[in-house]
């Protein structure tokens, strides 16, 4: 590969130039995935908007009833860390040269963390949507309602596949080990955990801490 | 328990059987339409059988090839534009006797509509110009494929989910009669419960999807996948416009899948996010829908605005004037498309203030448009102009898309479009743009590039006389409404009680007559082309005298498309290298050549969606959880099945590629006098280039 093109490379967003050609694909897929999140962002955006048109009606219970500070303090906590834990993964599988059982090991166990921090982070988020369905707040009373279960069960719809994928990369590579596929399903895992991190950010200021100040 | 099994699906649900229990003309007419698709589908069937045709088509249908992709966008396209294109005859044809009447009944003309916006602007223009893009970018930028062939194909397969569902509406229940804008609260549940608005959500919903990963294939190709030498300020302003088309894609289908998600919950789950009671607000629909919308429309012209210009550089033999100026301008169209979207709904409820700065926004759009017009002119101007067929269609498209740009800025001024909207007026410019704009635009790309894909040319007599009849039947059918909507036409009405209405609207009926004519025209062109395809045949590949990279390989163009990537350093490589006379100069050194193969991966998912979106439509849930789970588990399936490829060994090319240029090397080749007979293989006379 010439000097050019080697130049071209985003440095960030795909492999390190040890990784061999693999690094030259990961430009096209990765950059690929960064475009759809930008895509997907104007989706969460959309439903932010819808929200921000709408205000608690006087029929139903509003945030003071719903919200569960402590609860929202875990979830939070619960997705950061494991987007800490996802970032471990990834640097294990740059750092570690492919293939290697000692790194599948340490590969399979971060992700593993992460995928149990996940579904600690959804375990808390069910709960809560089972209490604000049972304290008389469906999203089928108002428009508020609506527009609050949508966006954030829009997000934890994102997280339930997040942590699927997550699965399936752990197959992957305990099957076929750490080979170009699996290190850019990967790297595009990563960048999806960390943008449900952002918008998750943005849910937990707008959505819960604006709701209740 | 046939409950469970079928849903709300009953034997009353098959249009079919609803013209045997209540016989009347209204439908007579849906039983017909209904009656296409069974009949329409055994003549294919018994077709393939007859020619044998089932294994080139399943070549076909799993193929990631971009050519052929592209291709079946077109066909597609061509099948519902069929559809469109009746529906829109039947309704102006109504229209002409609707005086106190007409044989339509107002349930039957709001389906026509509804099925005519959504048809013509989701199915037929979109499908046409990702077709367009599909064929030509990758051989413009010197690639030899899309960046992402699989969810190339996957695109694929979700439009053709949406167009599948159109259709079958036709033949099972019935499709939305809320406009193709599908405004709540009369798509809500409430007023509208039946399956028409589901059938509408999901088709549109399913097939935005797939335009959004298209969108982001060709971004990611055109950012990722240039050969070496070809910079942005290089690249053929077709590519240009498919960039700024892709981008559009990327940021403006989000709210269109937004709104179809929230009206889907509205409608399924009784949410209230368009609803008039309980904090539901409708604005938010129009707003989100608008967000969409209004893009939606540049992305439907601006590829339309690519075409021409590859058109007005080549039949003039000059090289595009103002190239920068076109670049910037399309950028420019693109940036404000996105901050013009109130314009669709000024009577609605804002402020002056927020009018007029929507307004305003709106008349900025005709500067960057006339730039680009008066830099189309003077690429002309000094040239030695050709008028074949594409060019033909660039004068029509001069003159006629003109007028509906200016009728634009009238509708921009908030203060007239107080008067003026809803009615035909309106109608007649969003015509008098997409007509001119992008079928002409299309219908000149595709004479443009045929011969290029399919090796020969389309005849050149047949071409011109659909040129003419598009031109004519619109001016006929279109520019009357311009009249009628000023004495207070509203658009969507099915009668009127005015006679003064009665003989503009005879005029455009006949109007409609001849662009049914000229879609046959298309179809026979078509035809008589095939049939004479040896005498029209382009071996070399540059029946045009063309200016990129795409002219500079064989036609039809091989699988790989290029044997060694060009490298490129200006902005119109191949007329350089045919001015040099090093064009078809022998290449030393061949390499293998790896492409994808072929995959089921996109017909999977295009047949479970069509299960899912069916399923939904008519609460047949176990067919949506069985079709939804069978997508989840087919993504994860080839995910782990190994990548499969094709090489394609150097010798192999070297062989095809050396002999191409040994005969082209060889051969005279055509002057321009030549362009359109039987003389032209495809090699321009090197002679006559002039002002390269």
């Amino acid at each position: 590969m010439s000097a050019s093109t080697r130049q071209s490379l985003h440095p960030g967003l795909n492999l390190g130039a040890e990784h061999g050609d693999d690094h030259l694909e990961a430009e096209t897929s990765v950059f690929g995935f960064w475009v759809f999140m930008m895509s997907d962002m104007v989706t969460f955006g959309m439903f932010f908007a819808v929200f921000a048109t709408t205000l608690p009606l006087a029929c139903c219970p509003g945030p003071t009833e719903l919200f569960d500070l402590g609860s929202i303090a875990w979830q939070t906590s619960f997705l950061l860390l494991s987007s800490m834990t996802s970032g471990m993964a990834v640097l294990t599988m740059k750092q570690e040269h492919g293939g290697r059982s000692a790194c599948i090991k340490k590969l399979v166990f971060w992700l593993l963390l992460t995928v149990l921090l996940g579904c600690g982070f959804l375990y808390r988020e069910i709960s809560d949507f089972i209490f604000m369905a049972t304290a008389g707040g469906p999203p089928t009373r108002s428009g508020y309602l609506s527009a609050l279960w949508s966006l954030v069960g829009l997000h934890g719809l994102h997280v339930t596949g997040g942590i699927l994928w997550c699965l399936v990369i752990v197959v992957g590579v305990m099957v076929r080990g750490v080979d170009l596929r699996w290190k850019l399903a990967l790297l595009r895992w990563a960048v999806f955990w960390h943008f449900l991190d952002v918008v998750w950010i943005f849910i937990f200021s707008f959505v819960f801490l604006g709701g209740l100040l | 328990m046939l409950e469970a099994l079928f849903g709300r699906l009953t034997w009353d649900s098959i249009i079919l059987v609803q013209e045997f229990e209540d016989p009347n003309l209204n439908t007579f007419i849906t039983a017909g339409a209904a009656a296409m698709m069974p009949v329409g589908g055994a003549l294919v069937v018994a077709l393939l059988f007859w020619m044998k045709w089932w294994k080139p088509l399943f070549d076909w249908l799993t193929s990631v090839d971009h050519k052929k992709i592209g291709t079946m966008y077109i066909i597609f396209a061509v099948i519902m534009f069929f559809r469109g294109v009746v529906e829109g005859v039947l309704m102006r044809v109504n229209q002409a006797v609707a005086l106190d009447g007409g044989f339509l009944s107002s349930d039957h003309f709001n389906q026509l509509f509804t099925t005519h916006g959504t048809n013509m602007i989701f199915f037929v223009a979109m499908p046409f110009l990702i077709g367009l893009i599909n064929i030509v970018v990758p051989l413009q930028i010197g690639a030899r494929d899309v960046a992402f062939p699989k969810l190339n194909q996957i695109s694929l397969g979700l439009t053709a989910v949406g167009g599948f569902l159109i259709m079958i509406s036709l033949l099972v229940g019935e499709f939305s009669t809320g406009g193709w804008t599908g405004y709540p609260s009369f798509t809500g549940r409430l007023i509208n419960p039946g399956v028409g608005p589901d059938y509408y959500i999901l088709s549109i919903g399913i097939s935005g999807i797939g335009s959004t990963l298209t969108g982001v294939n060709f971004a990611v190709t055109i950012y990722k996948m240039r050969t070496a030498g070809m910079s942005f300020m290089r690249m053929p302003l077709f590519t240009w416009t498919a960039l700024c088309t892709s981008i559009l894609l990327i940021f403006a289908m989000p709210p269109l899948t937004a709104c179809c998600l929230m009206l889907g919950l509205d409608r399924y789950l009784g949410f209230h996010f368009f609803t008039n009671d309980m904090g539901g607000n409708l604005m938010n629909f129009i707003n989100l829908f608008w967000m969409f919308g209004h893009p939606e429309v540049y992305i439907l012209i601006l590829p339309a605005f690519g075409v021409m210009s590859e058109i007005a550089a080549t039949f003039s033999g000059k090289r595009l004037y103002g190239y920068t100026g076109l670049v910037a301008a399309t950028m420019c169209i693109a940036v404000i498309s996105f901050m013009v979207w109130l314009h669709h709904f000024f009577t609605m409820g804002q402020s002056a203030t927020v009018n007029a700065a929507f307004g305003i926004a709106t008349l900025l759009v005709a500067i960057p448009t006339g730039v680009k017009i008066y830099d189309w002119l003077a690429t002309l101007w000094g040239g030695r102009i050709r008028f074949t067929t594409p060019m033909l269609y660039l004068c029509g498209f001069f003159v006629l898309f003109a007028i509906g740009g200016l009728s634009g800025v009238i509708l921009a001024n908030p203060t007239l479009d107080y008067q003026l909207h809803n009615s035909l007026f309106l109608v007649a410019h969003f015509h008098n743009v997409i007509i001119p704009g992008v079928l002409f635009g299309v219908l000149a790309g595709i004479y443009f590039w045929f011969p290029k894909i399919y090796g020969f040319r389309l005849l050149d007599g047949y071409s011109r006389i659909t040129a003419f009849l598009w031109a004519f039947g619109f001016i006929l059918a279109f520019l009357p409404l311009y009249q009628v909507g000023m004495m207070g036409l509203t658009r969507r009405t099915v009668n009127y009680d005015d006679p003064a209405l009665v003989p503009w609207l005879v005029v455009s009926a006949t109007g409609a007559l001849f662009l049914g004519l000229a879609f046959l025209f298309v179809l026979l062109t078509l035809w008589r082309s095939v049939v004479n395809r040896k005498k029209l045949a382009v071996p070399f590949g540059d029946p045009w005298d063309g200016r990129t990279l795409e002219w500079w390989t064989p036609a039809p163009t091989p699988e790989w498309n290029f044997a060694v990537l060009p490298k490129v350093d200006g902005r119109d490589p191949f007329t350089e290298a045919k001015a040099k006379g090093t064009a078809y100069q022998p290449i030393e050194k061949y390499e293998d050549i790896e492409m994808p193969a072929n995959t089921y991966y996109g017909l999977i998912i295009a047949a479970l969606g069509s299960g899912l979106g069916f399923g939904l439509v008519w609460y047949m849930w176990w067919l949506a959880i069985i079709c939804f789970l069978g997508c989840i588990v087919t993504v994860i399936t080839y995910a782990f099945l190994p990548e499969r490829k094709k090489i394609i060994p150097a010798a192999e090319v070297r062989e095809i590629d050396e002999a191409w240029r040994r005969a082209a090397r060889e051969a005279r080749g055509v002057t321009r006098d030549d362009e359109c007979n039987e003389a032209n293989q495809g090699l321009a006379r090197p002679d006559l280039i002039t002002n390269p």
